[in-house]
């Protein structure tokens, strides 16, 4: 038996996955990849939004998916039939994703790709869920959520961390906004309160209304990335 | 939510530590853990007892918790509070500009080795 001892450690738990994902961020602006981290409750149109802004950015950006879900690739599918490269990370029961796995996920998108068609847009679509995936930094170079009608305008009291780490809010299903009690204004006070740099999109994945300008932020973001 | 996912990363970073200081057993760990971390103990402590156990450096470590107490400080008066008894708004003035000071902090504090 050797001699019993308290060693000091005083680290943080995330401070290891923190540093991965500045180095994958460091990798990918060098490779010319925007990744965007895209999260939201489940049931909120993430899979019809990506294809809606897929559909909008066509010819503008050469992109690709992952999609994360704990166990299942309906999502993927849905993508592969867009035209869009996808791949399917399963996250083994675990409620989000960390830098590795987001690393790992990219590798197999570069192994998609072809050399001569870099990718300029990968977006990475996060489990369905508001609390978990926003204390973990994947390495991407923005963060976007979605919040849909139904879910409510008071989501930004609720889940505080989640509105102050997000880049963008995209405010999806307008369509349905005279049958919810659902205060646009309102909404949009709550969110700028938790995050005053948040940019809002209202939108109807659906439909296709407020795609654009969303696409249009993407498409600027992408290229000062790459600049 | 994230349990046994922040139980990985502590295994992940106690075998780094235990590897440096040429460590043969490590028989407790010493987390502290911020009030508003969002992490419930319970189920921290199944997840850990089900994970050290397939790893033979620390099979049977024993988990230590101190609680990191959260402080809300606001912006408007200056004062803080505790921030589990009234939130986000200010006790001392009704202002809704405040910010967590404290309490989110998920942190090894140190493991106790032979």
């Amino acid at each position: 038996m050797g001699d019993v001892r308290v060693l000091e450690v005083k680290r943080s738990v995330f401070a290891e996955n923190d540093r991965r994902a500045d180095a994958l961020r460091a990798e990918l602006k060098a490779r010319g990849t925007f990744l965007l981290n895209l999260m939201s409750s489940p049931g909120s149109g993430k899979t019809t939004t990506l294809a809606a802004t897929f559909k909008a950015l066509r010819g503008r950006l050469a992109m690709a998916v992952m999609e994360a879900d704990i166990d299942s690739d309906v999502d993927a599918r849905a993508m592969d039939a867009l035209g869009v490269p996808a791949i399917q990370l399963h996250t083994g029961g675990m409620c989000h994703l960390d830098a590795d796995m987001t690393a790992q996920g990219l590798e197999g998108l570069e192994a998609l790709a072809t050399p001569d068609t870099p990718i300029d847009l990968a977006i990475l679509e996060n489990v369905g869920n508001l609390v978990c995936p926003a204390e973990f930094d994947t390495g991407a170079s923005a963060n976007a959520m979605i919040l849909s009608v139904p879910e409510g305008d008071d989501k930004a009291l609720k889940y505080p961390l989640m509105f102050e780490v997000s880049d963008v809010v995209l405010i999806n299903k307008i369509d349905v906004l005279p049958y919810f009690d659902f205060d646009l204004e309102c909404c949009r006070e709550r969110i700028l309160m938790r995050n005053p740099k948040a940019t809002i999109f209202p939108i109807c994945a659906k439909t296709g209304e407020g795609i654009e300008p969303w696409a249009d932020w993407l498409v600027d973001a992408v290229r000062a990335w790459q600049s | 939510m994230h349990e046994l996912g922040v139980v990985f990363y502590v295994i992940r970073d106690v075998k780094a530590v235990a590897e440096e200081h040429d460590v043969e057993r490590v028989d407790r760990v010493t987390l502290q853990i911020g009030e508003v971390s969002g992490v419930v103990h319970e189920l921290l402590r199944d997840a850990w007892k089900w994970a050290v156990r397939k790893e033979p450096l620390m099979a049977d470590a024993e988990l230590e918790i101190e609680t990191i107490p959260a402080i809300t400080f606001c912006e408007d008066c200056k004062h803080d509070y505790p921030t589990v008894e009234y939130g986000k708004t200010c006790p001392h003035c009704g202002s809704e500009h405040t910010f967590l000071v404290q309490g989110n902090e998920f942190l090894i504090k140190d493991m106790r080795v032979e």
